[in-house]
This record gives C-alpha cells, structure tokens and sequence, in this order.
C-alpha cells in the first residue's frame, strides 16, 4: 500500500535530507578543526555551537510540517508524535538530570543530549499512534 | 463517531482512495473516519456531506443519541 506523501511531506522530507547532510558535514569538520587547529575564544564558541544549528533547523522543519500539512487527520497524528516526543524528552532529561544531582551517575552525556531523546520519541509517538488509531503519520 | 460513509461508498463502489481523492484527503483520513477513530472537524464533515448530496445528519450519527 502506497504511504501517504503530501506537498508538504514531501518539502519535509526535502528539508530533512538538505539539514542531516549539513550536520553530519559541520560535525565532522568542527571535530576535526578542533583536533587540528586547536580554536579558542570567539571561533571555538561558533565551530562548537555550528552542528547544533541543523539539528535546531530539523525542529523548524517539523514544526513546518505541522503549519503546513492540509490533512487534518495526518495534521493531528504528528501533534500527538510531536507531543508524545517532547514528553519523552523531557521525562528522559529530568531523570537523567536527578540522577547527576544525586551523584549516581556520571556527569555528561556521552554525546546523547536532549535532541537524540526527542527523535526517538517521535519514534514512540509513531509506534503509539499506529497502536491506537492504525496510522503511524509519517514524521 | 458512527457513520454510514463506508455503506454509502459500497454504494457507490467507490474504493477508500477513490472517496479520499475526491474529498482530498489521505486514504488513511477515510479509513480513520470510517472505522470511528477519527471524528473529521464541521469543514470536513460538511465536504463529505455534500459530495454525497445529504445532511450531516443521515451520514453521522449523533454521539448523544444512543
């Protein structure tokens, strides 16, 4: 059965490939000036802070996709993924966050910040709504 | 909520994707609404009403009257 693709799908999906490509290119490039080059004040700030930039770019595009998706039920299945992301996120975060405080677990991250959280809680909002309404949407 | 849609679509022997190019929605709008996991908003139910030439009311049922 053929997926669901609209105008505005199909502009996400576009969007989404021209900002993961931006961000596995700024990732690696910014680790390795830092190795090389090693930058310090203003320009190490903006090589650390240049592979968050598509990764905030995917948060618009998705907010984009809800602003100009025209079908109202797939319109309503990526609010509930967007919804059910950042309540997964978040419960992930603070908990991980309580445990620090608490000093039962290390300090940092180990590269996984809030943003990989959110992604794979619009795996579970998906997951959630093809359990209960029979369509995962397609975010 | 319940309705007739896929009654009226037999009727017609019209396929999901025939109903949903007509209504230019997804396939995946007319099964939800059909199956009453999806209640479509007033704009919609009246597109839906008006292609098949009823009232709201012969194909929705009322979710207050039994």
């Amino acid at each position: 059965m053929p997926r669901y693709r609209s105008p505005a799908m199909r502009r996400y999906v576009i969007r989404l490939a021209v900002l993961m490509t931006a961000y596995v290119v700024l990732l690696f490039g910014s680790i390795r000036l830092f190795q090389q080059s090693h930058p310090t004040g203003v320009a190490a700030y903006a090589l650390a802070v240049a592979p968050a930039l598509p990764i905030i770019g995917v948060f618009w595009t998705v907010m984009r996709l809800l602003v100009e998706e025209q079908d109202e039920f797939v319109r309503m299945l990526l609010v509930r993924q967007s919804l059910i992301a950042t309540g997964f996120c978040l419960t992930i975060v603070t908990v991980w966050e309580f445990l620090q405080n608490f000093e039962l677990v290390p300090p940092g991250n180990g590269g996984f910040g809030a943003a990989f959280f959110w992604f794979m809680g619009l795996g579970v909002g998906a997951l959630y709504n093809k359990l209960t309404v029979g369509s995962s949407g397609g975010c | 909520m319940k309705n007739r849609l896929k009654v009226l679509r037999a009727e017609r022997d019209w396929s999901q994707q025939d109903l949903a190019d007509r209504l230019q929605v997804s396939r995946q709008s007319v099964n939800a609404i059909e199956t009453g996991k999806y209640d479509p908003s007033l704009p919609l139910a009246f597109k839906i009403a008006e292609l098949f030439a009823l009232a709201i009311e012969e194909i929705f049922a009322s979710p207050t009257k039994d």
